[in-house]
């Protein structure tokens, strides 16, 4: 016996809602999903009329999904925007290849202009040669720093207004968790925030428009959508302990299929203890990117690299930071200290 | 994709095995019988010594429990509020400077009513713990869960928070003053002595209940669709069982056996639950949400590992009893998944728990502390942690309005409601969730009343009327009180009631 959509109770549903259990229509799903982004859109005041809108486009589900239902909601609503997709090649072979050919297959069916910005031209550095000096154990640390900042790069060079990224409902659950079990109070307090504002100079503000979106969800829709995606995950693959917590997630979603939404309701409600202390955001005296420290964990890690000493970025070595401002060497000791590497 | 990991690589210390040494870390003399952490050894006699200790500092750093003071302890049966018990006996048995001198009685909620075991059962674990309790000459109340059809709605009111001298100088001048009554009354043991005066009493009032009320709890508890929310329920009515046996009786402060280990668990539990807003109440040193009785947790730096020596060292006596998770798969509810994943996590990364429970000491409620004039339509109905339900835009709560109402029969909305989406089709509607929200008739109504954890636990119910009388009556009582606000809100000039009570 079909079973009928609950939301027209004509057409025969084809799947059930993991957010919320209701048997849908492809119609009523697709119109239910990017729905629910716009509302996002709105009620948050994400973008203004006339901005550019830079995507980060990986190749992955949660890009490519951004990027379409962005296009549909711009021309549907009328938000006069700009978009554009932006991509970051960490030079790994193999893996980047494919995704950035899967972004250039995007860029043709939406009719989005597309620039590339390369670890190697931004740091010298591509990901495969950073893993043969740092091993394994690291390596996820550069990429996401270096990342971080190369949407930035290439977002300036754009005179990009935002950018905004795919991370969905399930990413936000699990860096609340992650948050947690680190006991980071910092980011803890800012990681639920949907839309980082600009402070000064340095970065780009950023936004989430999939933050209430559900992993499956957009996996359903871009099924249904037929959308071409990348779904190979990176072949440096990333820390046990987040893996621990992804597998979590997934497990209490299975248990109570709320629980996601659940846990960013929870971290929007948190709240620090006056007096618990806050690191003072400032600018890396380097190269002028926002930064707590002195100089910036890219430049740090750059430092380091180029030195050949990988573990100067890992781990707290602030006080090394001053020497390295002031290009003193540093003592045998201390040398010895960030040559290690445990694989 | 991959995701940013900053500097946290290292800071996780992965296990590493401890370098055994033969003698005690701070005697130097005693042969070692047991090590807490990497590196601390420790004879018998200085662990003792040291977890003596670390009950007392615990009390005297925080200063919310004072001389003469009634507090109920809360005790379960379990390792960690057995070993409660026991240091409470510890510190009041102590000579002068470092004896306790507060008066202490024991509470133990009866669950076995939905935990799945027999009169014969409950009976034979009641009787164990009694003759632990009567030991301590403290006295003591034995309370079925099934009590909680007897509940008056009062417990639900809010209370003002009870007038107390809060300065470590007025502390002082009341630690001064007990003393010296203490010498007047010619050196007894005080609390001992009205202790026994009471136990014949009190043993009289308890463990009876009613077989209709037996009845009603099982009905309550079959109305709840998940063990989550099974869970979730009991603690709630257990709270309330000890908050009114404490009134009742003149405790102004529970104190309920909470370790590092359950803390951190609890924490992460309740972040999953959606009761991040309540999370400081919910696992701080001292909880005061109910205004008149403070919850006190003063286990809260043992590890369940050092709980588990001490107990074995120095036979303290614990009773296993059935919960409603035992033998549970990890998967069975939010809770049991929790507590199998810190458990296994801690096992690889030593540090987990200890950090999770450093987390919870840096935050705060997002709400600051109800004053007594708050009104009670603030506070939870359940929980009475304040509302974290305001419909401000762009919340996961709003969110998730907003999904339900686009997935939800356009029909319903044209006022058609009872032409459900799965009209003359009922068998397409079993497990498939077709029907699944409209098949859990909640009283929109309740639901403005809870916050939004609690909101989840009434969503897995399937018969509200099921609930105690005292929660419905309360509930009533505040619907009618905001529907004669919405009345007469026109010519009130003060706008959140500031004049109750
Ligand atoms: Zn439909
Ligand atoms: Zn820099
Ligand atoms: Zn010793
Ligand atoms: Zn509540």
């Amino acid at each position: 016996m079909p079973i009928q959509c609950s939301s027209c109770a004509k057409n025969r549903a084809v799947l059930r809602r993991p957010k919320t259990g209701h048997s849908l229509c492809k119609h009523c799903f697709f119109w239910a999903f990017e729905e629910e982004i716009h509302q996002t859109i709105v009620s948050a005041r994400l973008f203004n009329r006339g901005e550019t809108v830079g995507i980060g486009a990986s190749g992955g589900k949660d890009s490519t999904v951004l990027a379409y239902v962005l296009k549909v909601l711009n021309e549907r609503y009328d938000y006069g925007l700009k978009l554009l997709l932006l991509s970051v090649d960490e030079g790994i072979t193999g893996y980047r290849n494919d995704s950035l050919e899967t972004v250039r297959r995007n860029q043709q069916q939406y009719d989005l202009p597309l620039t590339i910005v390369s670890y190697e031209e931004l740091y010298g550095w591509t990901m495969d040669a950073i893993v043969k000096q740092v091993g394994l154990r690291n390596n996820c640390t550069f990429c996401g720093v270096f990342r971080r900042q190369a949407l930035d790069r290439g977002a300036m060079m754009l005179n990009v207004d935002k950018i905004c990224t795919g991370h969905n409902a399930d990413d936000v659950a699990e860096t609340v968790i992650m948050n947690v079990l680190r006991g980071d109070i910092a980011r803890l307090h800012r990681c639920t925030v949907i839309s980082t504002a600009s402070d000064g100079e340095g970065a780009i503000p950023r936004c989430k428009p999939l933050k209430y979106a559900y992993e499956k969800e957009i996996v359903l829709y871009a099924y249904f959508k037929k959308l071409d995606y990348f779904s190979t995950e990176c072949v440096y693959s990333p820390n046990a302990y987040r893996g621990h917590a992804r597998t979590f997630i997934k497990d209490l979603e299975a248990v109570r299929p709320s629980a996601i939404m659940d846990i960013i309701h929870s971290g929007e409600n948190l709240s620090v203890k006056e007096g618990v202390k806050m690191p003072v955001q400032g600018t890396c005296s380097r190269c002028g990117y926002i930064s707590s420290q002195s100089l910036c964990k890219s430049c740090v890690l750059l430092e380091g690299l180029n030195r050949g000493l990988p573990k100067l970025g890992i781990g707290k070595h602030h006080r090394l930071h001053d020497k390295i401002l002031a290009q003193q060497a540093l003592t045998e000791k201390e040398q010895n200290k960030l040559k290690a590497i445990e694989f | 994709m991959c995701q940013v990991d900053e500097e946290y690589a290292s800071s996780l210390e992965q296990k590493s095995l401890p370098a055994v040494s033969k003698k005690c870390m701070k005697c130097k003399e005693g042969t070692a019988v047991l090590i807490i952490r990497v590196g601390d050894a420790f004879c018998r006699g200085c662990f003792k010594e040291y977890f003596i200790h670390k009950f007392r500092a615990m009390l005297g750093k925080n200063r919310v429990i004072f001389p003469g003071e009634k507090v109920l302890l809360a005790v379960s049966g379990g390792l960690t509020s057995s070993c409660m018990l026991a240091q409470v006996q510890e510190g009041l048995s102590r000579d002068a400077p470092k004896k306790l001198r507060f008066m202490p009685g024991i509470i133990y909620i009866d669950e076995g009513g939905v935990c799945g075991q027999n009169a014969e059962k409950r009976e034979k674990a009641v009787a164990q713990l009694e003759c632990i309790f009567k030991k301590t000459g403290f006295p003591y109340h034995i309370v079925p869960l099934e009590q909680v059809f007897t509940l008056p709605e009062s417990v639900l009111e809010p209370v003002g928070r009870r007038e107390q001298p809060s300065s470590s100088a007025s502390y002082k001048a009341a630690v001064d003053q007990h003393i010296r009554s203490e010498v007047t009354r010619g050196q007894g043991e005080p609390a001992v002595e009205e202790s026994q005066d009471a136990l014949g009493r009190l043993h009289l009032q308890a463990s009876a209940y009613k077989p209709e009320h037996k009845l009603a709890l099982e009905e309550l508890f079959s109305s709840l669709k998940t063990l989550t929310a099974k869970q979730d329920m009991l603690h709630t009515l257990r709270q309330h069982l000890i908050l009114h046996t404490a009134r009742i009786n003149g405790y102004s402060k529970v104190m309920t056996g909470d370790s590092c280990t359950r803390l951190a668990i609890k924490l992460l539990t309740n972040v999953s639950l959606g009761r991040g807003a309540a999370l400081a109440a919910d696992t701080a040193f001292s909880d005061s949400r109910y205004g008149d009785v403070v919850m006190v947790r003063p286990m809260r730096d043992y590890s369940s590992k050092e709980i588990g020596f001490y107990n074995r060292l120095f036979e303290v006596q614990s009773v296993f009893i059935p919960g409603l998770d035992t033998k549970t798969a990890d998967k069975a509810s939010i809770q049991r998944l929790t507590e199998s994943f810190v458990v296994k996590l801690q096992a690889d990364f030593p540090s987990t728990v200890s950090t999770v429970y450093r987390t919870g000491e840096k935050l705060n409620t997002a709400c600051p502390p109800q004053s007594s004039r708050t009104e009670a339509a603030a506070k939870c109905l359940l929980c009475l942690c304040a509302l974290d339900t305001r419909a401000e835009d762009a919340t996961a709560f709003n969110a998730t309005l907003m999904s339900e109402q686009l997935s939800r029969c356009t029909l319903e909305e044209k006022g058609q409601s009872d032409a459900g989406c799965c009209r003359g089709q009922n068998q397409a509607c079993g497990d498939d969730g077709c029907c699944s929200t409209s098949r859990v008739p909640v009283a929109p109504d309740l639901k403005s009343l809870l916050c939004y954890s609690c909101r989840l636990t009434v969503k897995d119910m399937t018969a509200l009327d099921s609930l105690p009388p005292y929660i419905t009556s309360e509930a009533e009582k505040r619907q009618r009180r905001a529907a004669m606000k919405t009345e007469i809100g026109e010519f009130l000039l003060e706008d959140e009631g500031a004049d109750e009570e």
